[in-house]
Protein backbone atom coordinates (compact mmCIF):
# COMPACT_ATOMS: atom_id res chain seq x y z
CA UNK A 1 0.00 0.00 0.00
CA UNK A 2 1.40 3.82 -0.79
CA UNK A 3 2.20 5.69 2.03
CA UNK A 4 -0.62 8.05 3.23
CA UNK A 5 -0.04 11.89 2.97
CA UNK A 6 1.83 13.62 5.47
CA UNK A 7 -0.58 14.16 8.69
CA UNK A 8 -2.66 11.11 7.24
CA UNK A 9 -2.94 7.60 8.18
CA UNK A 10 -4.32 4.63 6.64
CA UNK A 11 -7.95 3.42 7.51
CA UNK A 12 -7.85 0.43 9.56
CA UNK A 13 -9.58 -2.82 8.15
CA UNK A 14 -12.54 -1.97 10.74
CA UNK A 15 -12.99 1.01 9.74
CA UNK A 16 -12.65 -0.14 6.16
CA UNK A 17 -15.51 -2.85 7.07
CA UNK A 18 -17.69 0.11 8.47
CA UNK A 19 -16.97 2.25 4.78
CA UNK A 20 -18.12 -0.92 3.03
CA UNK A 21 -21.34 -1.25 4.93
CA UNK A 22 -22.32 2.03 4.64
CA UNK A 23 -21.94 1.92 1.13
CA UNK A 24 -24.12 -0.74 0.87
CA UNK A 25 -26.98 0.54 3.09
CA UNK A 26 -26.69 3.71 0.93
CA UNK A 27 -26.92 1.66 -2.63
CA UNK A 28 -29.36 -0.34 -0.77
CA UNK A 29 -31.75 2.85 0.38
CA UNK A 30 -31.36 4.68 -3.12
CA UNK A 31 -32.38 1.20 -4.89
CA UNK A 32 -35.51 1.48 -2.53
CA UNK A 33 -36.29 5.03 -3.31
CA UNK A 34 -36.26 3.65 -7.10
CA UNK A 35 -38.74 1.42 -6.31
CA UNK A 36 -41.05 3.46 -4.46
CA UNK A 37 -41.09 5.95 -7.10
CA UNK A 38 -41.92 3.12 -9.75
CA UNK A 39 -44.43 1.91 -7.50
CA UNK A 40 -46.32 4.69 -6.45
CA UNK A 41 -45.73 6.08 -10.73
CA UNK A 42 -48.04 2.98 -11.42
CA UNK A 43 -50.16 3.32 -8.47
CA UNK A 44 -51.29 7.12 -9.28
CA UNK A 45 -51.51 6.88 -13.08
CA UNK A 46 -52.21 3.00 -13.88
CA UNK A 47 -50.06 0.60 -15.80
CA UNK A 48 -51.41 2.64 -18.67
CA UNK A 49 -48.76 5.16 -18.04
CA UNK A 50 -46.07 3.07 -20.12
CA UNK A 51 -47.94 2.31 -22.77
CA UNK A 52 -47.77 5.18 -24.91
CA UNK A 53 -46.68 6.24 -28.53
CA UNK A 54 -43.40 7.52 -29.04
CA UNK B 1 -0.22 10.63 -6.56
CA UNK B 2 -1.72 9.32 -3.14
CA UNK B 3 -5.27 8.85 -3.25
CA UNK B 4 -6.77 10.29 0.01
CA UNK B 5 -9.99 8.11 -0.05
CA UNK B 6 -8.25 5.47 2.00
CA UNK B 7 -6.96 7.42 4.64
CA UNK B 8 -7.84 9.67 7.45
CA UNK B 9 -7.10 12.79 9.01
CA UNK B 10 -4.34 12.16 11.69
CA UNK B 11 -6.42 13.23 15.16
CA UNK B 12 -9.70 13.20 13.07
CA UNK B 13 -11.03 10.68 15.68
CA UNK B 14 -12.97 13.89 17.04
CA UNK B 15 -13.74 14.05 20.58
CA UNK B 16 -17.54 12.68 21.12
CA UNK B 17 -19.21 13.46 24.42
CA UNK B 18 -17.30 10.09 25.95
CA UNK B 19 -13.89 8.92 25.43
CA UNK B 20 -13.23 9.45 21.76
CA UNK B 21 -13.41 6.75 20.06
CA UNK B 22 -10.85 4.37 17.68
CA UNK B 23 -13.65 4.35 15.14
CA UNK B 24 -14.46 7.03 12.65
CA UNK B 25 -17.71 6.56 11.15
CA UNK B 26 -20.63 4.56 12.99
CA UNK B 27 -21.53 1.32 11.66
CA UNK B 28 -25.05 0.76 10.44
CA UNK B 29 -27.39 -0.31 13.23
CA UNK B 30 -25.44 3.01 14.95
CA UNK B 31 -27.65 4.94 11.96
CA UNK B 32 -30.77 3.27 12.79
CA UNK B 33 -30.38 3.47 16.49
CA UNK B 34 -30.78 7.45 15.88
CA UNK B 35 -34.07 6.65 14.76
CA UNK B 36 -35.49 5.57 17.53
CA UNK B 37 -37.15 2.11 16.06
CA UNK B 38 -39.40 1.03 18.53
CA UNK B 39 -40.64 4.50 19.07
CA UNK B 40 -40.96 3.84 14.64
CA UNK B 41 -42.79 0.80 15.40
CA UNK B 42 -45.50 2.81 17.62
CA UNK B 43 -45.97 5.40 15.19
CA UNK B 44 -46.75 2.77 12.06
CA UNK B 45 -48.89 1.54 14.84
CA UNK B 46 -51.36 4.59 15.95
CA UNK B 47 -50.93 5.45 12.36
CA UNK B 48 -51.92 2.73 10.68
CA UNK B 49 -55.27 2.16 13.19
CA UNK B 50 -55.84 5.72 11.99
CA UNK B 51 -55.97 4.61 8.53
CA UNK B 52 -58.82 2.09 9.05
CA UNK B 53 -60.67 4.27 11.41
CA UNK B 54 -61.42 6.61 8.25
CA UNK B 55 -63.04 4.34 6.42
CA UNK B 56 -61.84 5.78 3.11
CA UNK B 57 -60.02 3.83 0.44
CA UNK B 58 -56.39 3.96 -0.19
CA UNK B 59 -54.49 1.56 -2.84
CA UNK B 60 -52.66 -0.79 -0.49
CA UNK B 61 -49.18 0.36 -2.05
CA UNK B 62 -49.74 4.27 -1.63
CA UNK B 63 -51.27 3.13 2.19
CA UNK B 64 -48.00 1.25 2.42
CA UNK B 65 -45.33 3.90 1.10
CA UNK B 66 -47.16 6.36 3.16
CA UNK B 67 -46.91 4.86 6.69
CA UNK B 68 -43.48 4.01 5.88
CA UNK B 69 -42.71 7.64 4.85
CA UNK B 70 -44.52 8.67 8.33
CA UNK B 71 -42.33 6.10 10.46
CA UNK B 72 -38.93 7.43 8.38
CA UNK B 73 -40.34 11.02 9.42
CA UNK B 74 -40.79 9.85 13.27
CA UNK B 75 -37.01 8.55 12.97
CA UNK B 76 -35.93 11.24 11.50
CA UNK B 77 -37.32 13.56 14.28
CA UNK B 78 -36.01 11.26 17.02
CA UNK B 79 -32.57 11.23 15.12
CA UNK B 80 -32.24 15.55 14.98
CA UNK B 81 -33.41 14.87 19.33
CA UNK B 82 -30.67 13.06 19.55
CA UNK B 83 -28.33 15.44 17.92
CA UNK B 84 -29.87 18.19 20.14
CA UNK B 85 -29.84 16.44 23.45
CA UNK B 86 -26.60 14.76 22.94
CA UNK B 87 -25.33 16.64 25.87
CA UNK B 88 -27.72 15.69 27.98
CA UNK B 89 -27.66 11.64 26.98
CA UNK B 90 -24.38 11.55 28.00
CA UNK B 91 -25.48 12.30 31.81
CA UNK B 92 -28.29 10.13 32.35
CA UNK B 93 -27.09 5.92 32.32
CA UNK B 94 -30.39 5.36 30.24
CA UNK B 95 -29.42 7.45 27.21
CA UNK B 96 -25.00 7.55 27.69
CA UNK B 97 -24.69 4.43 25.46
CA UNK B 98 -26.53 6.06 22.44
CA UNK B 99 -24.40 6.94 19.25
CA UNK B 100 -23.87 10.43 19.66
CA UNK B 101 -22.84 10.56 22.94
CA UNK B 102 -20.61 7.10 23.08
CA UNK B 103 -18.52 8.73 20.05
CA UNK B 104 -19.73 6.52 17.15
CA UNK B 105 -21.40 8.82 15.52
CA UNK B 106 -20.49 12.70 15.07
CA UNK B 107 -22.96 14.94 16.00
CA UNK B 108 -22.84 16.80 12.50
CA UNK B 109 -23.54 13.33 10.50
CA UNK B 110 -26.49 12.74 12.55
CA UNK B 111 -27.85 16.23 12.03
CA UNK B 112 -27.75 15.83 8.54
CA UNK B 113 -29.12 12.31 8.58
CA UNK B 114 -32.03 13.76 10.30
CA UNK B 115 -32.37 16.92 8.11
CA UNK B 116 -32.03 14.42 4.98
CA UNK B 117 -34.60 11.86 6.23
CA UNK B 118 -37.25 14.95 7.27
CA UNK B 119 -37.32 16.57 3.89
CA UNK B 120 -37.16 12.96 2.02
CA UNK B 121 -39.79 11.76 4.20
CA UNK B 122 -42.24 15.02 3.77
CA UNK B 123 -41.68 14.89 0.64
CA UNK B 124 -42.45 11.41 -0.79
CA UNK B 125 -45.95 11.07 1.66
CA UNK B 126 -47.08 14.61 0.10
CA UNK B 127 -46.27 13.30 -3.72
CA UNK B 128 -47.74 9.40 -2.40
CA UNK B 129 -50.37 10.90 -0.28
CA UNK B 130 -51.73 13.98 -0.18
CA UNK B 131 -50.18 17.56 0.85
CA UNK B 132 -52.52 17.93 3.87
CA UNK B 133 -50.38 14.39 5.41
CA UNK B 134 -47.00 15.60 4.08
CA UNK B 135 -47.98 18.83 6.26
CA UNK B 136 -48.79 17.07 9.30
CA UNK B 137 -45.71 15.16 9.12
CA UNK B 138 -43.43 17.99 8.52
CA UNK B 139 -45.25 19.65 11.32
CA UNK B 140 -44.83 16.81 14.09
CA UNK B 141 -41.09 16.77 13.30
CA UNK B 142 -40.72 20.43 13.65
CA UNK B 143 -42.92 20.21 16.89
CA UNK B 144 -40.59 17.29 18.22
CA UNK B 145 -37.28 18.89 17.24
CA UNK B 146 -37.83 22.60 17.20
CA UNK B 147 -40.56 23.05 20.02
CA UNK B 148 -39.93 20.19 22.70
CA UNK B 149 -36.44 19.06 22.19
CA UNK B 150 -35.08 22.41 21.96
CA UNK B 151 -37.24 24.53 24.03
CA UNK B 152 -39.89 22.77 26.18
CA UNK B 153 -37.56 19.94 27.57
CA UNK B 154 -35.02 22.43 29.14
CA UNK B 155 -37.52 25.21 30.27
CA UNK B 156 -40.40 23.80 31.49
CA UNK B 157 -42.11 21.07 33.90
CA UNK B 158 -45.11 20.65 31.23
CA UNK B 159 -42.38 19.56 28.72
CA UNK B 160 -43.84 15.98 28.02
CA UNK B 161 -47.44 17.59 27.95
CA UNK B 162 -47.17 19.82 25.39
CA UNK B 163 -45.07 18.07 23.63
CA UNK B 164 -46.87 15.07 24.03
CA UNK B 165 -48.85 16.28 21.11
CA UNK B 166 -45.86 14.94 18.40
CA UNK B 167 -46.35 11.77 19.49
CA UNK B 168 -50.25 12.02 19.33
CA UNK B 169 -50.08 13.08 15.82
CA UNK B 170 -49.84 10.00 13.91
CA UNK B 171 -53.05 8.38 14.05
CA UNK B 172 -53.93 11.97 12.76
CA UNK B 173 -51.24 12.05 9.91
CA UNK B 174 -52.93 8.27 8.59
CA UNK B 175 -56.58 9.60 8.58
CA UNK B 176 -55.13 12.27 6.22
CA UNK B 177 -53.57 9.58 4.08
CA UNK B 178 -56.52 7.96 3.85
CA UNK B 179 -59.62 10.59 3.81
CA UNK B 180 -57.82 13.93 2.90
CA UNK B 181 -59.20 15.63 5.72
CA UNK B 182 -58.45 14.96 9.53
CA UNK B 183 -61.89 13.50 11.28
CA UNK B 184 -63.26 13.27 14.41
CA UNK B 185 -62.21 9.46 14.86
CA UNK B 186 -58.60 10.39 14.38
CA UNK B 187 -58.82 13.61 16.58
CA UNK B 188 -60.09 11.69 19.65
CA UNK B 189 -56.84 8.76 18.99
CA UNK B 190 -54.87 12.10 19.44
CA UNK B 191 -56.33 13.04 22.62
CA UNK B 192 -56.31 9.79 24.22
CA UNK B 193 -52.76 9.56 23.70
CA UNK B 194 -52.35 13.26 24.22
CA UNK B 195 -53.84 12.44 27.56
CA UNK B 196 -52.23 9.39 28.25
CA UNK B 197 -48.67 10.74 27.77
CA UNK B 198 -48.13 12.30 31.22
CA UNK B 199 -48.64 9.86 33.59
CA UNK B 200 -47.06 7.57 31.09
CA UNK B 201 -43.97 9.62 31.45
CA UNK B 202 -44.34 11.05 34.68
CA UNK B 203 -44.53 7.33 36.23
CA UNK B 204 -40.58 6.95 34.60
CA UNK B 205 -39.73 10.62 35.88
CA UNK B 206 -40.65 9.11 39.70
CA UNK B 207 -38.29 6.36 39.52
CA UNK B 208 -35.54 8.34 37.13
CA UNK B 209 -35.65 11.79 39.07
CA UNK B 210 -31.51 11.99 40.31
CA UNK B 211 -31.04 10.90 36.92
CA UNK B 212 -33.29 14.04 35.52
CA UNK B 213 -31.67 16.26 37.84
CA UNK B 214 -27.88 15.38 37.24
CA UNK B 215 -29.00 16.09 33.87
CA UNK B 216 -30.88 19.45 34.36
CA UNK B 217 -34.29 18.62 32.90
CA UNK B 218 -37.00 20.17 34.59
CA UNK B 219 -39.36 16.94 34.83
CA UNK B 220 -42.59 17.16 37.12
CA UNK B 221 -40.80 15.42 39.89
CA UNK B 222 -37.87 17.33 40.16
CA UNK B 223 -39.90 20.86 39.72
CA UNK B 224 -43.16 20.31 41.95
CA UNK B 225 -41.92 17.59 43.83
CA UNK B 226 -42.91 13.81 44.09
CA UNK B 227 -46.22 14.24 45.71
CA UNK B 228 -47.39 16.78 43.43
CA UNK B 229 -46.63 14.56 40.44
CA UNK B 230 -48.47 11.78 42.17
CA UNK B 231 -51.67 13.66 42.32
CA UNK B 232 -51.28 14.80 38.90
CA UNK B 233 -50.75 11.44 37.36
CA UNK B 234 -54.16 10.47 39.50
CA UNK B 235 -55.79 13.52 38.14
CA UNK B 236 -54.35 12.51 34.49
CA UNK B 237 -55.81 9.08 34.71
CA UNK B 238 -58.92 9.66 36.21
CA UNK B 239 -59.60 11.73 32.55
CA UNK B 240 -57.78 9.31 30.49
CA UNK B 241 -60.73 6.19 31.42
CA UNK B 242 -63.14 7.73 30.27
CA UNK B 243 -61.55 9.68 27.59
CA UNK B 244 -60.35 6.26 26.75
CA UNK B 245 -64.15 4.85 26.00
CA UNK B 246 -65.34 7.86 23.44
CA UNK B 247 -64.59 5.62 20.52
CA UNK B 248 -67.98 3.40 21.59
CA UNK B 249 -69.78 6.63 22.37
CA UNK B 250 -68.90 8.13 18.76
CA UNK B 251 -69.61 4.43 17.08
CA UNK B 252 -66.57 3.26 15.93
CA UNK B 253 -65.68 1.11 18.56
CA UNK B 254 -66.98 -1.83 19.05
CA UNK B 255 -67.74 -4.54 22.08
CA UNK B 256 -64.12 -5.67 22.05
CA UNK B 257 -63.24 -2.23 22.48
CA UNK B 258 -65.46 -1.00 24.80
CA UNK B 259 -64.59 -4.23 26.88
CA UNK B 260 -60.81 -3.63 26.53
CA UNK B 261 -61.60 0.35 27.28
CA UNK B 262 -63.00 -0.40 30.36
CA UNK B 263 -61.08 -2.91 31.83
CA UNK B 264 -57.78 -1.09 30.85
CA UNK B 265 -59.29 2.30 32.12
CA UNK B 266 -59.59 0.54 35.45
CA UNK B 267 -56.34 -1.33 35.56
CA UNK B 268 -54.79 2.14 34.77
CA UNK B 269 -56.72 3.62 37.60
CA UNK B 270 -55.40 0.74 40.34
CA UNK B 271 -52.06 1.28 39.11
CA UNK B 272 -52.36 5.29 39.88
CA UNK B 273 -53.81 4.60 42.98
CA UNK B 274 -50.96 2.51 43.98
CA UNK B 275 -48.72 4.94 42.85
CA UNK B 276 -50.12 7.92 44.88
CA UNK B 277 -50.35 5.15 47.48
CA UNK B 278 -46.88 3.91 47.68
CA UNK B 279 -44.54 6.84 48.39
CA UNK B 280 -41.39 5.51 49.39
CA UNK B 281 -38.47 2.42 49.27
CA UNK B 282 -38.92 -0.18 46.81
CA UNK B 283 -42.56 -0.59 47.11
CA UNK B 284 -42.55 3.35 45.53
CA UNK B 285 -40.17 2.08 42.80
CA UNK B 286 -42.81 -1.26 41.77
CA UNK B 287 -45.35 0.35 41.73
CA UNK B 288 -43.86 3.56 39.42
CA UNK B 289 -42.51 1.13 37.23
CA UNK B 290 -45.97 -1.17 37.23
CA UNK B 291 -47.72 2.49 35.91
CA UNK B 292 -45.25 2.78 33.54
CA UNK B 293 -45.41 -0.92 31.92
CA UNK B 294 -49.09 -1.36 32.30
CA UNK B 295 -49.73 2.15 30.26
CA UNK B 296 -47.92 0.47 27.11
CA UNK B 297 -49.92 -2.34 27.12
CA UNK B 298 -53.22 -0.22 28.02
CA UNK B 299 -52.69 1.96 24.78
CA UNK B 300 -51.30 -1.04 22.70
CA UNK B 301 -54.59 -2.58 23.53
CA UNK B 302 -56.97 0.09 23.34
CA UNK B 303 -55.32 0.55 19.55
CA UNK B 304 -55.10 -3.08 18.85
CA UNK B 305 -59.00 -3.57 19.81
CA UNK B 306 -59.47 -0.72 17.10
CA UNK B 307 -57.39 -2.11 14.80
CA UNK B 308 -59.07 -5.96 15.35
CA UNK B 309 -62.65 -4.37 14.54
CA UNK B 310 -61.95 -2.02 11.76
CA UNK B 311 -59.49 -4.23 10.51
CA UNK B 312 -60.11 -7.62 10.64
CA UNK B 313 -64.45 -6.92 10.64
CA UNK B 314 -64.72 -7.91 14.41
CA UNK B 315 -66.67 -4.97 14.58
CA UNK B 316 -69.80 -5.77 16.71
CA UNK B 317 -72.07 -2.41 17.98
CA UNK B 318 -72.24 -2.15 21.78
CA UNK B 319 -76.15 -1.90 22.12
CA UNK B 320 -76.83 0.76 24.81
CA UNK B 321 -75.17 3.87 22.19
Amino acid sequence: MKDPLPGYRPLTEEEERRRRKRSVAIALALGAMVLIFFVLTIAKLGPQVLNRPL
Amino acid sequence: MTSLTNTLPVGAEAPGFAPAPSIVGGDVPDYFALLKPRVMVLVIFTALVGMVVSHGHVNPAVGAISLLMIAVGAGASGCLNMWWDADIDAVMTRTAKRPIPDGRIQPGEALAFGLTLSVGSVLILGLAANWLAAGLLAFTIVFYAVIYSMWLKRATPQNIVIGGAAGALPPVIGQAVVSGSVGIESMVLFLIIFIWTPPHFWALALVKAGEYAKAGIPMMPNVAGPQSTRRQIVYYTLALAPLGLAPVVLGFGGLIYAVVGLLGGLGMLAFSVQVFRHREGEAEKRSAMGMFAFSILYLFLLFSALLAEQGLGLFRPVMFV
